[in-house]
Formats: C-alpha cells, structure tokens, sequence
C-alpha cells in the first residue's frame, strides 16, 4: 500500500500508527494523572509487569541490531553489511529512546527520573543499568547524528563525526555488552525467587547472547520489512547473511542455554510438566531451536518470506523469554497479573510511536543510501 | 547515638498471644491509616503487609494428632545486615543505619521498585493509589532507637515475645534459651544466617516451613550475587576496549587508506 520513496507521508498505515500514538498518549496521561494503582494491574506481590518486561527488558534487547551491525561492519569490517549499519544504528536509537519513555512511565516518580545521574550508588544494578542506557544513547545520537549532518551539508562537523566512528562504535559495544547483560544480572539477587530454569549465575551472559540473536533477527526483519514499505529492492545478500548470523547466534545461545541447565542440574525441570516448563519450552523450541533449524536452511535465507517468517519467531521467542524471567520471579508468592488495557494501550502506542518515527526518518533523511558524502568512514 | 552499636531483637513465637497489640502500637507510632479488609476464612488481618501496615500477626492453624496446633508470627522487616533492597537501590534510597534499622528516603527514591524484586522476604510495599508514592516498610522505629527508645511494638507487647537488644546479646540471648529448653524450640534461629544474617531474629516451636517462613533464602549475602557482576565491570571495559581495537585494527588494515579519503568502498544494495 505504501507508495514509493516521496509518496505522501500521511498513508493509511501512518493514520493507524497515530490513532494507536493517541490512545496510547490518553493512557499515558491518565498514568500520570492518577497513578500506578489506578491505571495497572501491578500490586505489592507483583511490582514489575508489562512495562518492565516489554517496554524496557525486551525494549533494549530488540534494539541490539545497533551494536551487532556496528561491530561487524567497522570492528570486523565485513563491508557488505555496511548499507544497513545506519539503518540499524537508527532503529536502536529510537528502540532506546522509547526505553527511556517506558521507563519514565514507568517508575512510581516519572521527575525524579534523573536522580540515578546525581545519587550513586554504585553496588546497584539499576544504577548501572541507567548510566549505560544513558551513555549509550548519546552515543547513539552521535552515531546517527551524520545522517542530519550530510542533510544540512554541514561537512566540517560530519568530517570530525567520521574521525569519531571507532571510538564511538567501541564504546557502544562495551556499553551494550555492559547493560544488555545488567538487565539479566537485575534477577542475581533473586535466587529464592525465580524459578530454577531461568535463574542462573550465567543469566547475564544469557541475556547478552540472546540479545545478539534478537539484534540481528530484528535488523533482518526491519530490512525486509522497510525494502517491502518504501518500496525499495530486498537486499537479498544482506538478508541472507544476515539470517545466518541470526542462526549462528542461536546455535550458541542454545550451547550455553542448555549446557548451563544441564551444569545446574535444573533439567528435570524442563520436563516435569506445568506453566513454567511449558513456557519454557515454548520460548526455546518455538523461538530458538526452530528458527535456527530454518535459517540454517540455504532455501530458507533464498526466500525473503521463509528469513521473514524464521525471525519473526526468533523476536517472539526472545521476548518472551524476557516475559518469562520477569513473570516467573514473582510468581512464588502466589501472585498473578494481567496488564490493563491502558498497560496495553502505553506499549502499543510506544512502538507506533517508534516505528512512526523510523517512517519519518526515511523518509526525510539520507538512512538507506547515504548521500554522496556517505556515511561515516 | 551514645551507644551505636548494632540492635536487634529476639521473636519468641512461643511466647506471643495474638493480641495485635504490636500492629496498633506500629500505626500509632509510624502514623499508619488503615486499608479495608473483608472475612476470608482466616483471622490474619490485614491478609498481608502493606503501605499502611508495616507489621502484623500471622495467625497460622496448624492440624495435629492431638490437637490444633495456633501460631502467632509476628512479620516485618527483617534489618538484613547486609539488604538486599539497599543494594539494589539505584539511587541510596534505602540505607542500613548503624543501628540496625534499613531506613528509606523518599526525596531520593525514583519509584524502581527493585528494592521489591530484590528483598527476599516480600517486605518493602508501595502506595500504588498515589501519585508521588513512597515505598513503605517497618522502620525498627529508627528514630527511636537512635534516641535510646526500644521499638514501639517490643515496647507495647505484653508478653514479652520480643527482646530488644545490641545484636550480639540477641543472638546469645536465643542460643541460650535454646540451650535452657531443650525440646521446646525447633532448633534453628531464623535470621542468623538467613540472608546472610539479620537484625531481627526469630525463636518458633514449630517447624518455621510450616508457620510461613520463607526457608529457601540462601544463607550468603545476596548483594553479593550482583556485586559478582557489577565488580568486573572495570575489567570489562578495559579488556573490551583492547581487544575491540585490535581487532578493528588487523581486520581494517587493508581498507585503511582507501577509507580515509571520503565516498567509498559502499555499493551493494
């Protein structure tokens, strides 16, 4: 439905997005208006729900494409991949951006949201957590930042920008690899509460490892998806490796996933029936073992729709993974919780907000093929 | 202040009645409302701990041979010696004092709720029908105890279920009634290693599985468990930093001379 490059911006899709944007924006004012209690379902026995699982574990997970394309394309310099590192630093910018957001709706007290930057305490995982997404998201601001510099044609500040792309790229790696494993260490402190098939003294690196599988399965999908939207050719070289990345990624998470359940002894439980085994399993067969079975097929990376359908479920699985360790580390209490709908309607309206976003930046700045000046080095 | 050394106190549950003269000493001192509470079937009252209640009796009926058995366990906050929500806080909202008490700061609370993911014994509640909610818990009546009071509920309980005291003294106080008494108490003081230990500690006759204790909180310190991570942060970043330049070094070496110059190596599409 979308017509070319520079059809009009207000199509029924982007109609859609800023109806779900107003919903989700009353939803959000009410939050602020009226509270915590009054707006969601989270209760002393369960304080952490949709907003934290989503908006901010599966959040910053979904926009890892931004660390694993800049790290191939300048640290291991696999230049194929270079039309997509801007794509993919966009993406995880406006992914952090809205992390950010969610997590202002978030916390009891939205104003004090900077506190964390003037209060240290430094034993805290959350402390660190806020400074990295912080830092990370100014870097990823730098990052993108070319992308208005060669609009404006403001080549001196692009010029020191392009000298600036190592150290930046690096320090994005080291941020992510800090904060993506941080939201998985969050659950260390938990070990009387979470159940033994997530819990873990690895859930760091699992977090991390996921995250990598998540970036990629989501710059793949973002790929196809915008090639599809904007009308432009698929990329299919791209894709296809991309895919096998993906696959790879998989292949080594689930190593160490199992490895580290079969080391703690936790396997029984995988089996032994219930919600939690079952909700495990679905999240590992449905999310990992079979997209990585599928992408490691050549006719499915030859095929846009097989990578297509094959990531979707990596994205699936791996954000319900985060919904699994955030639900089942509450749950020994006897708790339960449903998201309201004006839970709902603020996570909905975060991503129309994001992908609104993303549409706009498209559309009006050089994202897909960098002008003639390009993109950093 | 005069003598700062850390305070504790000894719950006899053998000794407590159910009175709940504990939970009314609590409101008055600690300026609690009340919250609605409807029958359930059980005489524990409120259900759970919440904002406006920062302790109460659990009233726990137990079936046996003989007869039914009651216990009265008196919940509130433990005064970990080393908290887990204190860790947790991003911000040192929540402190251990030199008292003893885990004390929390509202002006510098940012509503996380971590401190609530991380206490191992469900203790830290919210005001969830506020707009600028505070994080609600037993103070071991800090300012009390800073000013040589003893707490409001140890001050008020008939029985003397409870014994206030420096932490050392509490500990040897329970190790000798257990001594003393043979058969009386099961024969474990909860809270001296639960959690790596805690400033309130707790004597049952009953099996504290059976009565409501949480019995699988490890015995380590759980900061701890994060410290682990967050302690090789420092290596992290300097190995990261290392190893991704050199590798971004070896792998762009060829490509180095003809990046420099502007538009590129970028085709494809």
């Amino acid at each position: 439905m979308e017509t070319k490059k520079t059809g009009s911006f207000l199509s029924g899709g982007t109609i859609v997005l800023l109806v779900l944007m107003a919903i989700g924006a009353y939803a959000a004012i009410y939050r602020f208006a009226f509270g915590l209690g009054a707006s969601t379902d989270l209760q002393d026995n369960f304080p952490w729900g949709l907003w934290v699982g989503f908006d901010v574990l599966s959040g910053v997970a979904l926009a890892a494409g931004g660390f694993t394309v800049t790290a191939a394309v300048y640290i291991f310099n696999m230049k194929k991949y270079k039309p997509i590192a801007r794509p993919a630093v966009l993406t995880a910018f406006i992914g952090y951006l809205m992390v950010i957001v969610g997590l202002i709706v978030d916390i009891g007290k939205p104003l004090s949201f900077w506190h964390p930057l003037v209060m240290w305490n430094h034993h805290s995982i959350m402390f660190e957590v806020v400074w990295c997404i912080t830092l990370y998201t100014t870097v990823l601001a730098l990052e993108f930042s070319s992308a208005f510099l060669e609009k404006w044609g403001w080549t001196g500040a692009l010029k020191v920008m392009k000298g600036l792309t190592f150290p930046l790229v690096i320090a994005g790696i080291i941020l992510s690899y800090l904060h993506q494993s941080s939201l998985g260490a969050f659950f260390l402190i938990v070990p009387a509460k979470l159940n033994p098939i997530w819990y873990s003294p690895i859930i760091p690196q699992l977090f991390y490892l996921s995250a990598i599988a998540l970036g990629l399965a989501m710059v793949t999908f973002e790929s196809v998806v915008s090639a599809r939207a904007f009308g432009r050719e698929q990329e299919k070289e791209i894709v296809s490796g991309l895919g096998k990345g993906t696959s790879i990624a998989l292949l080594v998470y689930l190593a160490v996933r199992v490895a580290d359940l079969i080391v703690r002894g936790a396997m029984p439980m995988v089996f032994q029936g219930g919600a939690a085994s079952t909700a495990f399993l679905i999240e590992i067969v449905v999310g990992v073992v079979l997209p990585m079975i599928l992408l490691s097929m050549k006719s499915t990376r030859e095929s846009v729709n097989g990578t297509l359908l094959s990531v979707s479920l990596v994205i699936a699985g791996i954000v319900m993974n985060r919904f699994n360790v955030t639900f089942f580390a509450q749950t020994s209490s006897g708790a339960s919780y449903f998201p309201t709908w004006k839970e709902f309607a603020i996570t909905i309206g975060l991503v129309s907000l994001a992908i609104f976003l993303y549409r706009l930046a498209a559309m009006y700045l050089p994202v897909f093929h960098p002008a003639g000046a390009k993109t950093g080095r | 202040m005069a003598n700062a050394k850390p305070k504790g106190v000894l719950v006899d549950l053998t000794r407590c009645i159910g009175c709940r003269g504990c939970q009314i000493a609590c409101k008055q001192w600690n300026l609690r409302g009340v919250k609605h509470t409807v029958m359930y079937g059980n005489f524990t009252n409120p259900p759970q701990l919440n904002s406006e209640c920062y302790t109460n009796i659990n009233y726990v009926e137990q079936d046996q041979p003989a007869r039914p058995v009651w216990s009265f366990v008196k919940n509130q906050c433990m005064h970990c010696k080393n908290p887990a929500c204190a860790s947790a806080c991003p911000v040192g909202a929540l402190v251990k004092t030199q008292e003893g008490p885990v004390v929390y700061e509202f002006d510098r609370c940012i509503g996380c709720r971590y401190c609530m993911i991380a206490c191992p014994f469900q203790i830290p509640k919210y005001e969830w029908d506020k707009t600028l909610p505070s994080i609600q818990k037993c103070t071991f009546c800090s300012e009390r105890v800073a000013n040589g009071l003893i707490p409001a509920c140890v001050k008020v309980c008939p029985t003397q279920t409870m014994y206030f005291d420096d932490h050392d003294k509490v500990i040897a106080e329970a190790e000798r009634r257990l001594k003393s008494s043979p058969g009386k108490y099961i024969n474990h003081i909860y809270g001296k290693e639960e959690a790596g230990g805690t400033s309130w500690v707790y004597l049952s006759s009953q099996p504290f599985e059976d009565i409501g204790f949480n019995t699988k909180v490890p015995k380590a310190e759980l900061p701890d468990l994060t410290w682990a991570s967050l302690s090789k942060i420092p290596y992290a970043v300097v190995g990261g930093a290392v190893v991704l330049s050199a590798i971004a070094y070896f792998r762009n070496r060829g490509s180095r001379a003809e990046g420099t110059g502007g538009s590129d190596s970028e085709k494809e599409g």
